[in-house]
Parts: C-alpha cells; sequence; structure tokens
C-alpha cells in the first residue's frame, strides 16, 4: 500500500551541483499509445551545460536517456541551444542555462503489464561559468507512471 | 568520479589521514576548492603549508612522487580534457616548462578525466605539452581539499611547501610567470641568505 501510495505522488530526482531538476509529473498512459514527459532544469545563475550538441569535439554533451522499460523512449527533444562567447573560448559555443526543458516522447508497448510502475532515466551533464568548469555529473530522473 | 563539497570533503580528509602518506588536512587552507574564483598572492613563507605527498602514474606508466620534486618550483594543475579555461592556460604552462625548467622548475599536470588515458594522451599530442601529464584520482582530489572546480593550479616552493593556489582561469599567463620568478629568485636569495649566515659564523 505504502509502495502504491509512493507512486502515486511525483518522484523528486536528485539534485547535483549547479544543476537541479524539478519533480517530474506523473505520466498516464494507455498500452499501445504514446505520452510525453518534461523536464523541467534549473542551472544556478552565471553557469551553462553544454548543449546537446556542442561546437567542440572536446566538450560533453548533455545527454538525456531512459531505461529500456516498462515505457520505450522513443524521441528525445532538447530545447533550441544559445550560442555564447566566454573568455575561456575564441569562438561561441553551444549551451543551454538558466531553465530549460527537455522533452521525451514514449510508448507503451501493448504487451507491457498494466498498473503502477518507475521510469528511470538519467541526465548527464557538465557544467562550466565564464572561468571555471566543474566535473561532469549524473541526475536520476525516476518518473511515476500508471499504464492502463 | 566522486567530487566532494568541502565538508564531506574535511570528512574524507580525516578518514584518509589515517593511511595515505600525508601531512594533514590542516595543510590545505583553501580546502574544498568549490565553484569560485580564486587567485591568490604569493604568501610569506612562514605562511606556506606543506603539499599533500601523492604517487600518481604518468604517461608511460611510471609513479611519480610529489617528493620527487623537492628542490624544485612545482607548478601543480588540476585539468581535464573536457575543460575550456584549462584549454587556455595549457600553452602558458608549456611555455613556462620551457622557459623555467633550467632554473629548478617544473610543471606538473594532473588530469581529473575519467575516460583516462584514452581521452588524455590524444589530448597530449594535439597540445603538444611538454611537461609531465599525471593521471588523478579521488584519492588525490580528497587530500588536496576536494579539487571541483578546474582549473585548479597550486604553485609549490623548493621545500615543498604550497606558495599560492589559483581556482579557474587565471587573469593573465604574467601572475603565474611573476610568481614563478619570484618563487625562483626568493630561493636563490634564501640560500645566498643561508651561505652568508654560514660564511659570518666561520
Amino acid at each position: 500500500m505504502l509502495v502504491l501510495a509512493a507512486l502515486s505522488l511525483p518522484l523528486q530526482p536528485q539534485s547535483k551541483g549547479v544543476l537541479s531538476v524539478s519533480p517530474v509529473d506523473k505520466l498516464t498512459i494507455q498500452r499501445g499509445a504514446a505520452g510525453e514527459v518534461k523536464i523541467i532544469a534549473q542551472l544556478q545563475p552565471g553557469f551553462h551545460v553544454n548543449s546537446n550538441t556542442p561546437s567542440e569535439d572536446y566538450l560533453i554533451p548533455l545527454k538525456l536517456t531512459w531505461a529500456k522499460e516498462p515505457l520505450q523512449a522513443e524521441q528525445v527533444i532538447y530545447p533550441k541551444p544559445q550560442s555564447e562567447k566566454y573568455d575561456f573560448s575564441p569562438t561561441p559555443l553551444s549551451v543551454f542555462s538558466g531553465n530549460f526543458e527537455i522533452v521525451t516522447r514514449f510508448k507503451a508497448p501493448a504487451d507491457t503489464r498494466n498498473g503502477p510502475a518507475i521510469m528511470n532515466g538519467k541526465l548527464r551533464y557538465q557544467a562550466c561559468n565564464n572561468k571555471e568548469c566543474l566535473p561532469p555529473r549524473t541526475i536520476e530522473i525516476p518518473v511515476t507512471v500508471e499504464i492502463q | 568520479m566522486v567530487l566532494l563539497k568541502p565538508i564531506q570533503a574535511a570528512i574524507g580528509c580525516i578518514a584518509l589521514g589515517a593511511c595515505l602518506v600525508w601531512t594533514g588536512c590542516s595543510n590545505i587552507p583553501e580546502a574544498g576548492f568549490g565553484p569560485r574564483s580564486v587567485h591568490a598572492a604569493v604568501k610569506p613563507e612562514h605562511d606556506r603549508k606543506t603539499a599533500p605527498e601523492f604517487a600518481l602514474k604518468d604517461s608511460n606508466g611510471q609513479t611519480v612522487h610529489l617528493a620527487d620534486y623537492k628542490g624544485k618550483v612545482v607548478l601543480l594543475d588540476f585539468w581535464a580534457t573536457w575543460c575550456g579555461p584549462c584549454k587556455i592556460e595549457i600553452p602558458w604552462f608549456i611555455e613556462f616548462e620551457q622557459q623555467f625548467k633550467d632554473r629548478g622548475f617544473a610543471v606538473l599536470g594532473v588530469s581529473m578525466d575519467e575516460d583516462g588515458w584514452e581521452a588524455v594522451k590524444p589530448y597530449m599530442e594535439d597540445l603538444k605539452i611538454n611537461y609531465r601529464i599525471l593521471l588523478g584520482n579521488d584519492q588525490v582530489s580528497d587530500i588536496y581539499g576536494g579539487v571541483e572546480s578546474l582549473p585548479t593550479t597550486l604553485l609549490i616552493d623548493r621545500q615543498g611547501k604550497i606558495a599560492s593556489v589559483h581556482i579557474g582561469l587565471s587573469r593573465g599567463k604574467e601572475e603565474f610567470r611573476d610568481d614563478i620568478d619570484r618563487l625562483l629568485g626568493s630561493s636563490s636569495a634564501s640560500a645566498g641568505r643561508a651561505l652568508t649566515s654560514l660564511t659570518a659564523a666561520k
């Protein structure tokens, strides 16, 4: 019962370092149908993360990945990156800063089991400000799912 | 890679103190190098603390101890291939290695790359790094107070003591050059003073 009660609430993602992720709304999805989950990330002022498509090979991209079940992640849609110039780079870099959203489109397989479940995601990022960089980090993002 | 926040770093340091060849957490005045830019001037000799000893592998697989460099001025740079500000400073350090090596100076770069030599060796070749690169780990990060922000660069004097700490991209290479020159020169001055005292004693 406790587990079921817990699954009815949005789960709190781990917050690490200068990037935090808001609790993700519960996703209710029909078997065989599609649904979307929105991840809202907040970066501390002054910091940026490399976008999912960094402008330099040596930079670590932001990447959201999902477990293979119970849902299938069909598409991860990142926001449009900003092009920003920093003291440490002669050319503008492709980054995200401030608050930004990442949308994932899921499909519930027709043969998946009905009921409550957790879909686990991981958001890997590497942040810098104008003068210094922090090591890459990964935030665990659990999403409560109700499959009908 | 687990990089600790200041308090965690302090706790980690206490635990590690028993098993590491090390001179103590209190020797790192700037414990917990968090996300902030710090550019400390060279400290007076009596205020300097001993740099923690470490043993790390270089790109040839050779174990390098900081103690191997006692008697030299060492620029110890914590960096990573994914760190843009580090990439700006590396050419400065290449220049310093070239310019000052004959005066008893050495640069040691400690890479904090998770992917190890696979990431670091091609980068060393690309940038034509002429100084020794070591592969860092959580332990060395911990004993240096939890190195979080990169670059973090320490200037260590000939006695193995930390003379200055720079966190983040420095204001310019001249800032480092002046400090290195001063440390190399001040040592000569100290040696000169010692010699004068000895002569006077005779």
